[in-house]
């Protein structure tokens, strides 16, 4: 398994071997999940949208016509019923994949997720287990907008029972999807709706990547961000820029939040005695002060500098083409505050 | 019924002497509901249960000894003294929970029904819920999907006119929701709880459409808790000593009893040998579950994710 992940990782850092396949990270995500339904009969998916068009970031594309309509169900727009179904499919023995499409409407089955999913398995002290996936696209992309645009992970990330992938490369879609769907417990999988599109080398065997294992997208040694989903690539080009002032930074793509991969943090962040995370989602109770918790607690001998964390600052989600670029993360920014960290003037 | 009374009463006085944890709800007076549902059903039948649901479990197979020691928190029962009086499990009977909120059981019990219709076999899942239930949301989420999808459930709402306090004729224009059942394009039926062979007849009616793959039925039951939403609540506040009374003296498990004398189908003499019996299987539950120990510190973290190396 983990001779699958180095390869995954080495892979996506020569992406012009000749012999590599690119796909979408939506196409990814459809061949993990098509896979797995081949796989196990008991899988079956229901969504908004995910029938016959296939999702609306074309997430689904195929099942339908492959799986037929018993086994990938179109829904009402009715998410509480979607996620309290999945459950009760869950304890009767089927491996539900539900599609909430938008992860700002989880919050319309936040009861059924936090309340019923994830504690069943505890409070039957082991008696009736709940597999269930439950898939979500979040962050915003070009104006998504008030509602459309929420960065929820560390709400889920949060609750003891549920496990939580964020990944943001093609190759981890698959590979960290059909891993899921192999998982008897429910898990949040959740994609960013600006990736979609975005493209990568997708080995075309089975694969599957563990959980609690981060992807050091890019080797430094000044410096360590630690990031996830969209942020992973701004963080890249990040980098790359700060490279040019003489900064060499290192990459963390954490790829699951539950289980979280502390390990690969310390390790990074005794190399480089600087962290930094960056987050699309709020800084105040995030992931990012989970990181900077952990590392403030655990390793904080390595630490030359204080923690940064560079998070999408605290307001509602804006339509605003220019504003919204100023409140998200962008790679102006990483790179300033970073040559900040480390000192330097940029 | 009888079994459900009797645990409910020994419940209470367990619960009144201080030595059972946190709060309970009794079902004592709804007692034909579960019984007459229940009845209908298979061991493989699934049922999803509300916060009032002792009397669902016992009624689906659930051990008086496991029910009583899970409300008692401790190690002997049904789910391991973790979830308590609001959530009883058992997978060995398809008792998926009762639940602590208002009303995923709907939810939970559809998706069970379709995970059924799936796997290609025939067993049916029922839905508990109030008249407090039918006001919310997942009652619409839930039979809209199932009654589109056909899905074997029975949708089985106790209306004991009362959401904790709240008369249900002050909490809807329409008191009668049975009648709802028109707007999913499902049968509707009312019937009287307190009767439990009409409740028996038209469950088994729900059971075999369900059964033959036509869908859904919402039955709605009229009945009465004869005590307060919980132990400790005095019931009385927010009714009148008449009406309570009037409901007393329709006791279900006296008119079982009077119907059955009458009709000569049992005697007197095996009815005090059932109240003989099932006294003396409550007296062995609660001193069962008064004996059992408590979890240890050493294993409460275990179960929070199932792990199939470990489990």
């Amino acid at each position: 398994m983990s001779e699958t992940t180095t390869l995954i990782s080495s892979a996506s850092e020569t992406p012009s071997r000749q012999a590599e396949r690119i796909i979408t990270y939506a196409q990814a995500g459809v061949e993990g999940v098509r896979e797995e339904m081949r796989r196990n009969p008991d899988i079956f998916y229901i969504g908004q949208g995910i029938g016959p068009r296939g999702g609306n970031f074309q997430q689904s594309r195929g099942l339908w016509e492959e799986f037929g309509e018993e086994r990938v169900r179109d829904t009402p727009i009715a998410e509480r019923a979607q996620a309290g179904m999945g459950v009760g499919a869950a304890l009767a023995g089927s491996h539900p994949i539900i599609d909430i499409v938008f992860l700002d409407f989880t919050l319309e089955a936040m009861g059924e997720i936090v309340q019923q999913a994830s504690t069943i398995h505890y409070i039957s002290n082991g008696r009736y287990k709940v597999p269930m996936l439950l898939r979500a696209a979040g962050g915003g992309v070009r104006s998504t907008g008030p509602h459309h645009s929420h960065t929820f992970w560390s709400f889920f990330a949060h609750i003891p029972g549920l496990k939580v992938a964020v990944p943001s490369a093609p190759a981890d879609v698959k590979g960290l999807i059909k891993t899921a769907l192999r998982d008897e417990n429910p898990v949040m999988f959740i994609e960013h709706k600006g990736l979609y599109n975005t493209k990568g080398h997708v080995p075309e065997e089975e694969y599957l990547i563990p959980f609690g294992e981060a992807r050091i997208a890019r080797a430094g040694k000044h410096v360590t961000l630690v990031t996830l989903g969209m942020m992973v690539q701004r963080s890249l080009d990040a980098a790359a820029k700060l490279t040019e002032s003489g900064i060499s930074v290192e990459v963390i793509d954490l790829r699951t939040l539950v289980p979280l991969d502390k390990e690969t943090i310390f390790a990074s962040v005794a190399k480089t005695g600087r962290l930094a995370i960056v987050d699309e989602a709020y800084a105040s109770c995030g992931v990012s002060a989970e990181v900077a918790a952990l590392v403030a607690g655990e390793a904080l001998d390595e630490l030359d500098a204080p923690i940064l964390r560079i998070c999408t600052r605290p307001t509602p989600h804006t339509f605003s083409p220019s504003t919204d670029a100023y409140l998200v993360p962008s790679v102006d920014r990483i790179v300033s505050e970073v040559a900040d960290l480390v000192g330097k003037k940029i | 019924m009888v079994l459900i009374r009797e645990f409910e009463l020994k419940a209470k006085e367990v619960f009144r002497s201080g030595r059972m944890p946190g709060f309970i709800h009794v079902y004592i007076g709804e007692e034909a509901v579960a019984t007459g549902v229940c009845g209908q059903l298979r061991k493989d039948d699934y049922v999803a249960s509300t916060h009032r649901g002792h009397g669902h479990a016992l009624a689906k197979g659930i051990s008086a000894r496991d029910a009583m020691a899970e409300l008692m928190g401790v190690v002997t029962g049904c789910s391991g003294g973790r979830g308590g009086t609001m959530h009883l499990y058992d997978p060995t009977v398809g008792f998926l929970g009762s639940n602590g909120v208002v009303p995923p059981g709907i939810l939970i019990a559809t998706g069970a029904g379709l995970s059924a219709k799936l796997k290609g076999g025939d067993q049916v899942a029922v839905a508990f819920f109030g008249d407090g239930g039918s006001n919310n949301g997942a009652f619409h989420e839930g039979l809209n999907m199932a009654a589109t999808w056909d899905i074997p459930v029975i949708f089985v709402c106790e209306n004991n006119m009362y959401a904790t306090e709240m008369p249900f004729a002050k909490a809807t224009k329409n008191t009668n929701i049975a009648s709802r059942a028109a707007a999913y394009g499902i049968p509707g039926v009312q019937v009287d709880g307190n009767n439990v062979l009409e409740v028996y007849e038209k469950t088994g009616e729900a059971v075999a459409r369900a059964r033959r793959g036509e869908g859904p039925t919402l039955i709605e039951c009229l009945t009465y808790r004869w005590f307060g939403h919980h132990e400790g609540d005095p019931g009385v506040a927010y009714r009148t000593k008449e009406e309570i009374a009037a409901w007393k003296a329709r006791d279900p498990i006296q008119k079982l009893h009077d119907d059955a004398i009458a009709a000569k189908l049992a005697s007197e003499q095996e009815f005090k040998q059932i109240d003989v019996d099932i006294k003396g299987e409550l007296e062995d539950a609660a001193e069962f579950a008064l004996s059992s120990p408590l979890e240890k510190n050493e294993t409460a973290l275990d179960h929070v994710y199932f792990n199939p190396a470990a489990d």
